[in-house]
C-alpha cells in the first residue's frame, strides 16, 4: 500500500498549512512539545528509578505509579496534539524520513507497554526480577521514542 | 584579549572544527543534549510541582527533594558538559545569539532562585514537610523554578532559529 498520497493530503491539510506558513508557529509548537518531553520523561523516570530501587525508595512502586499517571497521561496527550500539528505541517519529509517510521514504531510500543504491561506490574507484587525488566523496556522504548524524534530533524 | 576575540579563536580551534563539521559528533552532542531534559527538567519539574503542591502530594518535600535532586543533578552536569561542548562548536553565532544570552542570564536567576529556597524556606522543611500545599515561600520558589527553567527551555530551542543573528537581513 502506497502512503505517500495521503501523507500529501495531510501536507495539504488546513491545519498543515496554517502551521506551515507561519514563521513563528513551528517554533512554539516545538517548544511544547519539548516542554511536554521533560515532563513525560519525569513522569517515567520517578516510577522506572523506583522499580529499579532507586529513587523514591520509601514509597511503593504503585503509589508512585498512581501518582505519576495522571502526569504521564497529561503530558502523552500534549505531546501527542504538538506531534501532529509538526507533522501536518511537513508530512511528506516526515513520510522520507526513517526516524519518524522507527519513531512512530516505538510510541505505539511504548504507548501500549506503559498502559498494559506496565500497569499490571506496578499493581502487583514487587518481584525483583519482574519489577527491574519492566523499567528497563520502559526506559528503552521511550529513549528510542525521543531519539529517534530528535532525529527526525537529521534524516 | 576581549570577549569577542577570545571566541574568534575559540572557533578556530581543532576541537571546534572537527565537531562544527563531523556529521555524527554535533547530532549525537546534540540528542544528548535534548535527552538529558527527561533527567533533568523532569526530576526538577517533579520536585518543584510537590513544592506547588500539585504533585506527588503525600510524599514528604525532603525524601522528594533528598532521593530525586541527586538525578536531577546528575542530568544538569550531562546538560552543561553537552551545552559547552554545543556552544564551543560555534562560539561566535552562539555568543552573539539573543536566546544563548537570555537562556545564560535565566540559569543564573535559577540558580539564585534555588539558593534563596535553600537558605529560607527550607531551612524550617520539618515543620510542613509533609503538608500537602507547603507555605506561600516554598510555593513560590516550585512556581519560579518551573516558569525559569521553561523559559531556559524555550530559549534554548529558540537559539536554533537565526531570526535574530548578526548579519541576517
Amino acid at each position: 500500500m502506497n502512503l505517500l498520497p495521503l501523507f500529501q493530503w495531510f501536507e495539504a491539510t488546513a491545519l498543515g498549512t496554517v502551521v506551515r506558513q507561519s514563521l513563528w508557529m513551528f517554533p512554539v509548537i516545538e517548544c511544547i512539545h519539548l516542554l511536554a518531553l521533560s515532563m513525560l520523561g519525569g513522569a517515567v523516570l520517578v516510577v522506572d528509578l523506583r522499580l529499579l530501587g532507586l529513587g523514591l525508595r520509601a514509597q511503593s512502586a504503585a503509589e508512585l505509579g498512581r501518582k505519576m499517571q495522571p502526569w504521564l497521561a497529561g503530558a502523552l496527550a500534549v505531546s501527542i496534539t504538538t506531534g501532529i500539528l509538526m507533522f501536518l505541517s511537513e508530512s511528506v519529509k516526515c513520510y522520507y524520513s526513517p526516524p519518524f517510521w522507527y519513531k512512530m514504531g516505538l510510541l505505539i510500543l511504548a504507548s501500549l507497554f506503559a498502559f498494559t504491561v506496565r500497569r499490571k506490574v506496578l499493581a502487583g507484587a514487587n518481584q525483583p526480577l519482574k519489577y527491574g525488566l519492566t523499567a528497563v523496556t520502559s526506559i528503552a522504548l521511550w529513549f528510542g521514542v525521543a531519539f529517534s524524534g530528535r532525529w527526525i530533524a537529521f534524516y | 584579549m576581549n570577549l569577542s576575540s577570545f571566541f574568534q579563536w575559540l572557533e578556530g580551534t581543532a576541537g571546534s572544527v572537527a565537531i562544527r563539521e563531523s556529521t555524527l559528533l554535533y547530532p549525537v552532542i546534540e540528542t544528548t543534549h535534548v535527552l538529558t531534559l527527561c533527567l533533568f527538567l523532569g526530576m526538577i519539574a517533579m520536585l518543584d510541582l510537590r513544592l506547588v503542591g500539585v504533585g506527588l502530594r503525600g510524599v514528604p518535600v525532603s525524601q522528594v527533594a533528598g532521593r530525586l535532586l541527586p538525578w536531577a543533578l546528575a542530568g544538569f552536569a550531562i546538560m552543561a558538559v553537552s551545552g559547552v561542548l554545543l556552544f564551543y562548536s560555534g562560539p561566535v553565532r552562539a555568543s552573539g545569539n539573543i536566546f544563548f544570552q537570555i537562556k545564560m542570564i535565566l540559569i543564573a536567576l535559577t540558580g539564585v532562585n534555588a539558593l534563596i529556597f535553600h537558605w529560607t524556606i527550607e531551612r524550617r522543611v520539618a515543620d510542613w514537610d509533609s503538608d500537602p500545599v507547603p507555605p506561600f515561600r516554598a510555593r513560590l520558589a516550585g512556581f519560579c523554578s518551573l516558569v525559569l527553567w521553561s523559559a531556559v527551555l524555550i530559549c534554548g530551542r529558540m537559539q536554533a532559529y537565526n531570526w535574530f543573528d548578526k548579519g541576517k537581513v
